[in-house]
């Protein structure tokens, strides 16, 4: 344990578990929007996934990352669109479509994979951005200030979303929607055009997350993310919505799991406990949520597809 | 079908991707007429009539790994051995493959691969019913006695400690990460090895060694070695499919690799110092040999340094210095004469 | 000639309809045919009949394009998938066997979905019913087989049941949202099993085959094996118990108060408490019970397995197979009712089936069958709203014929009357 408590391997952890929570915490914001409009998305995993092919793809290829980030946000575009006419325009049920898209984009970012990649390899990831002043501060510095650009933007989305939702009209108009669709009719909001715009950007980040869990990782594999979508989902729920709780879930949920994962290097774990330790994350998420008891209500249109005159 | 995503460095053979794969074309489970034409020897291939073979494997034909290295076996020997393969990969479910290799056998396949360890108490329950056709376990070293299951596995551990040895010498930071699976198998075997091998060569390096506990995930595998190199690694291994992910952490951290099962070199040209790649090939020769001479099963194969079966292929974009090599090269020589016996 | 028809309707049809949560209806409300007559009725026709198997075509359309892309013959492909689900007595017999895990989880979503609890654990309780079960198996392995098969039902029932009821348990009295209790629940009962099967309960004898030890138990006893019903098939006695199961729950949800009640809640929560019902106590009876069918489900496929253990492979769905998420799936596709979840559960079943015969015979990577798969659920998913609006307008124009003397009611009104019918 004493070799757990050093400097080197502390803030090494701490910065390891910031960059395993960003692609959750990207993930878990885009289906908060989407889900503060009505619409639950259960198909964040196989966004997330084809999102990350995307960005394999194009930066092994080009070279880019960048340009693989970008082609990974498009990808979730364009499978936003789809979703949203999936649960808004058709008013499929929203559990299932969802868990159809996540069937699909698993087997079709591995099938991409398996016929235009021929011999994978490691793609570099984003260099570190060292933020000037800030880097240099001891302890916190290491851990918090010497990440990559991604992670960065995914911490400033957590005011940015905030502050979009509770203080613009646009906001306003989501949560309206979100609540009661046939009251938000009446006064002349378009619920389809609000619930499609969330729904874009719930994919758009699902996607960026993919694409951000793949330069982890540095290497495309089937199932790379292993349900991360899902736990993402989940995540939704113990914020109850907000922002600022997606993130304090994403944040236990990471650290957590850096730690185990540590401890289990070293071998603070042994090896027949290993699968038990696994099970950390979730156990101290679910209790979280337990002592935290909320009272809070989830959108009361959740999931229902909202027609007019009904 | 391995053809359909063949990823060899050689281009010859992605031209032909489309004629062999018509040609290793099979209609699995309705088509009774094909087990009937299949048993009457085709002329076209001489005297030897041909063998119907099925694999059932946990993972991707393109792992670079445990099932690629199979594939790759079986397809050199194709042609000369008048072989005609179905491959179902990826069935890391055990009660799906079951049903798979069920099927196979009672479709007229005379040889069912059960490539997985996990695999073994089905063909246990299995093989009595289907006294006619061979099945062959691996990696593995019972054949339950069963008289037409033949069993294969690979001492992993030789070149494992080879390797091992290697990675000691290597070592500046003297402090080195194993990065295993499942403690199961092959995987073990390799890690208990290399392990072996380290402290072999140098009795006060820190070696660390942990199992993510999953053949698939390769975020489990990439942050282990983010935490390794934390520690102050300067030289990982790890066994499974999943080590892609931290052939990932060792190239973007100028960490060297050691590989297993198939040759990982292509991923990190300037980090992978060598793998420990399988040759299938002489354990399938023998059982196919077996087979045609009218002996289904009972006998257990290894594949060792000594019999050609595992290879320790140094990268050739790797600058090792000299004396590794030549050290290298000596344990390999007296493991395989059986002068060095590489604890299991 | 009016009357039949619409008696056939009340007698089977749901009787409770709730405006935006509308499950899945399978195509044969018996209303379409005589509605048939008349100028816009064979929309309804058309759709009611056609609606379902046409968008599960498109899919397979594309899926057969993407064949295509992979230099394989789809023809084939698809002719081997059929023959691989449905071709001799042989598949009929794999297919039930894929889909009695299924059945089972989809009657447990009918339960839980119906009382308005999201219960996404299948996987999970599934993943405890098997262990629950395997340990009662390996300690009173003793046990003559007619009470050891009971047993063994009875154990994977209360295993998966308690794995549920902890999520319906916080559901209830802790506000803990189901979906992320259950979710995380998958997570730890996965980790649990592969210590189990790791440790404390692999089979130790079996060092000599393999180096290490495979996450397996030891053989379980002869007695709790699933007796073959159809001798030379796989078919067991797992079929017979999931049917049962599934004909059982749909005479609790439809035939007995706590049916009632547990459906009343479902719908609102503020009327069923009005009305004196227990609330919360009626959400963890639902999750319990939806727990209970999917851990039957684990005991079927652990003691139904052709290998006669418990085995995994360290992997998530390395011992389910995911059947907790594809049970969802069947379970909306059969509408909320387990009888229609019967077909349903075959029919994916052939589905899972056929793909992989289909995989291992014109050779395509089986990601393109999961491929496939997704497809289809997704463009069968999309189309059922359209079959219930364009029903629902036609049943608020006909009834606007029969009021047109009362004067104009709102068009949302009639629509609104057409729903509570359908």
């Amino acid at each position: 344990m004493n070799q757990f408590f050093t400097y080197a391997i502390l803030t090494a952890t701490v910065a390891s578990a910031i960059q395993y929570t960003t692609p959750f915490l990207l993930a878990a914001l885009g289906e908060t929007i989407g889900q503060r409009s009505g619409v639950l998305n259960l198909g964040v995993d196989g966004i997330m996934l084809l999102g990350a092919f995307g960005c394999y793809y194009v930066a092994l290829e080009t070279g880019s990352d960048l340009l693989g980030i970008l082609v990974g946000v498009g990808i979730g575009a364009v499978l936003g669109l789809v979703t949203a006419f999936m649960s808004v325009t058709l008013k499929a049920q929203q559990g299932i479509s969802g868990i159809g898209v996540y069937i699909f984009g698993l087997g079709l970012s591995d099938l991409l994979f398996v016929r235009f990649v021929g011999t994978p390899v490691p793609v570099s990831p984003l260099p570190n951005l060292n933020i000037p002043l800030l880097s240099h501060i001891p302890a916190v510095g290491r851990m918090f200030f010497q990440q990559n650009l991604l992670v960065y933007l995914a911490f400033l989305f957590v005011p940015a979303t905030a502050f979009i939702l509770y203080h613009t009209t646009y906001g306003t108009r989501v949560l309206a929607v979100g609540e009661n669709p046939a009251a938000a009719d009446s006064l002349g909001i378009s619920v389809p055009r609000i619930r499609y715009s969330t729904v874009l950007f719930g994919c758009m980040m699902a996607s960026l997350a993919g694409a951000t869990l793949l330069l982890l990782d540095g290497i495309f594999q089937e199932d790379l993310t292993q349900s991360a979508g899902f736990i993402a989902v989940a995540l939704v729920y113990f914020g109850a919505w907000r922002p600022v709780g997606v993130m304090t879930g994403s944040l236990l949920y990471g650290i957590v799991t850096a730690v185990v994962l540590q401890w289990k290097s070293l071998g603070i774990i042994p090896t027949s406990a290993a699968d038990l330790a696994a099970t950390a994350p979730a156990i101290v998420t679910v209790l979280a949520l337990v002592a935290l008891a909320g009272r809070f209500r989830q959108p009361a249109a959740l999931a229902k597809p909202y027609v007019r005159g009904a | 079908m391995p053809s359909s995503y063949q990823h060899k460095e050689d281009e010859l053979k992605k031209k032909s991707i489309l004629t062999r794969r018509l040609l290793s074309v099979l209609a699995v489970p309705a088509a009774m007429a094909t087990a009937i034409v299949g048993a009457a020897p085709s002329g076209a291939a001489g005297s030897m009539p041909t063998l119907k073979v099925a694999l059932v494997a946990p993972s991707a034909v393109n792992d670079l790994a445990f099932t690629q290295s199979m594939v790759a076996a079986l397809e050199s020997l194709k042609a000369s051995y008048n072989l005609q393969i179905a491959i179902s990969d990826n069935q890391f479910v055990v009660s799906d493959a079951a049903n798979l290799i069920r099927v196979y056998a009672s479709h007229g396949y005379n040889l069912v691969i059960a490539h997985g360890s996990q695999y073994g108490s089905t063909l246990q329950a299995l093989a009595p019913k289907f006294p006619k056709v061979s099945f062959a376990w691996g990696t593995a070293g019972s054949t339950f006695g069963q008289p037409n299951i033949w069993a294969y596995q690979a001492n992993s551990n030789e070149g494992g400690y080879v390797q091992g040895y290697m990675a000691g010498m290597l070592s500046k930071s003297h402090v080195i990460g194993i990065i295993g699976p499942i403690d199961v198998g092959d995987a073990q075997l390799y890690c208990d090895g290399f392990k072996a091998g380290v402290l072999a060569e140098d009795k006060s390096a820190t070696v660390h060694e942990s199992f993510t506990g999953s053949f698939s995930d390769v975020t489990l595998m990439s942050s282990a070695a983010k935490a390794y190199v934390a520690d102050g690694a300067d030289v990982l291994t790890g066994s499974s499919q999943s080590v892609v992910g931290a052939i990932g952490v060792a190239k973007a951290d100028h960490v060297a690799w050691f590989g297993t099962q198939w040759s990982q070199a292509s991923l990190a040209p300037s980090e992978v110092v060598s793998s420990q790649v399988y040759n299938w090939t002489p354990v399938l020769v023998r059982i196919i040999d077996g087979i045609r001479s009218g002996k289904l099963g009972g006998g257990t194969f290894t594949i060792t340094l000594g019999n050609g079966g595992e290879k320790v292929a140094l990268n050739p974009h790797y600058s090792l210095p000299a004396n590794v090599k030549t050290e290298a090269a000596k344990l390999v020589s007296e493991i395989s004469t059986g002068k060095l016996t590489v604890p299991r | 000639m009016g009357v039949l028809p619409r008696y056939v309707r009340l007698r089977f049809g749901r009787r409770f309809a709730e405006p935006g949560m509308e499950p899945m209806t399978t195509a044969t409300e018996l209303e379409g045919l005589p509605r048939a007559i008349g100028p816009l009725g064979w929309r309804r026709f058309l759709l009611s009949w056609f609606a379902l198997p046409l968008s599960a075509l498109a899919a397979l359309l594309i899926g057969a394009a993407l064949i295509l892309a992979f230099g394989a013959d789809p023809v084939t492909g698809y002719r081997d998938l059929l023959s691989g689900a449905f071709g001799g007595s042989y598949a009929l017999a794999s297919t039930a066997q894929k889909a009695v895990p299924l059945l089972l989880v989809a009657v447990g979503i009918c339960v839980a979905v119906r009382a308005n609890v999201w219960n996404i654990g299948g996987e999970g309780q599934i993943v405890m019913g098997a262990l629950a079960s395997t340990a009662a198996a390996l300690a009173l392995g003793g046990l003559p087989s007619f009470l050891l098969l009971p047993l063994v039902g009875v154990t994977g029932a209360v295993g998966g049941a308690l794995w549920a009821g902890i999520a319906g348990f916080f559901k209830a009295y802790f506000n803990v949202n189901e979906i992320l209790s259950t979710i995380m629940l998958n997570l730890v009962a996965v980790q649990v099993m592969n210590y189990l099967l790791s440790g404390p309960m692999v089979n130790k004898a079996q060092s000599f085959a393999v180096t290490g030890l495979i996450p397996q138990t030891r053989l379980l006893p002869k007695g709790s094996w699933l007796p073959t019903i159809v001798g030379g098939t796989q078919l067991n006695l797992g079929v017979v118990i999931a049917a049962g199961v599934a004909v059982g729950v749909y005479l609790l949800l439809w035939r007995t108060g706590f049916g009632f009640r547990l459906r009343a809640v479902g719908l609102s929560r503020e009327a069923a408490s009005y009305a004196g019902m227990r609330v919360k106590r009626t959400t963890v009876y639902a999750m319990v019970l939806s727990g209970a069918c999917c851990g039957i489900g684990g005991a079927v496929l652990v003691f139904g397995s052709i290998s006669h253990r418990m085995v995994t492979d360290g992997s998530l769905t390395g011992f389910t197979g995911n059947d907790g998420f594809n049970g969802i799936v069947v379970g909306l596709f059969g509408g909320l009712n387990p009888l229609w979840c019967i077909l349903s559960a075959y029919l994916f079943g052939g589905l899972l089936i056929g793909g992989t015969a289909m995989q291992g015979s014109i050779g395509v990577p089986t990601d393109l069958v999961t491929t496939i798969e997704g497809l289809v659920v997704v463009f069968v998913v999309s189309i059922d709203y359209l079959r219930t609006s364009v029903r629902i307008q036609e049943e608020a124009k006909r009834l606007g014929q029969r009021e047109d003397a009362a004067g104009g009611s709102g068009r949302s009104l009639l629509v609104k009357l057409a729903r509570a019918r359908t």
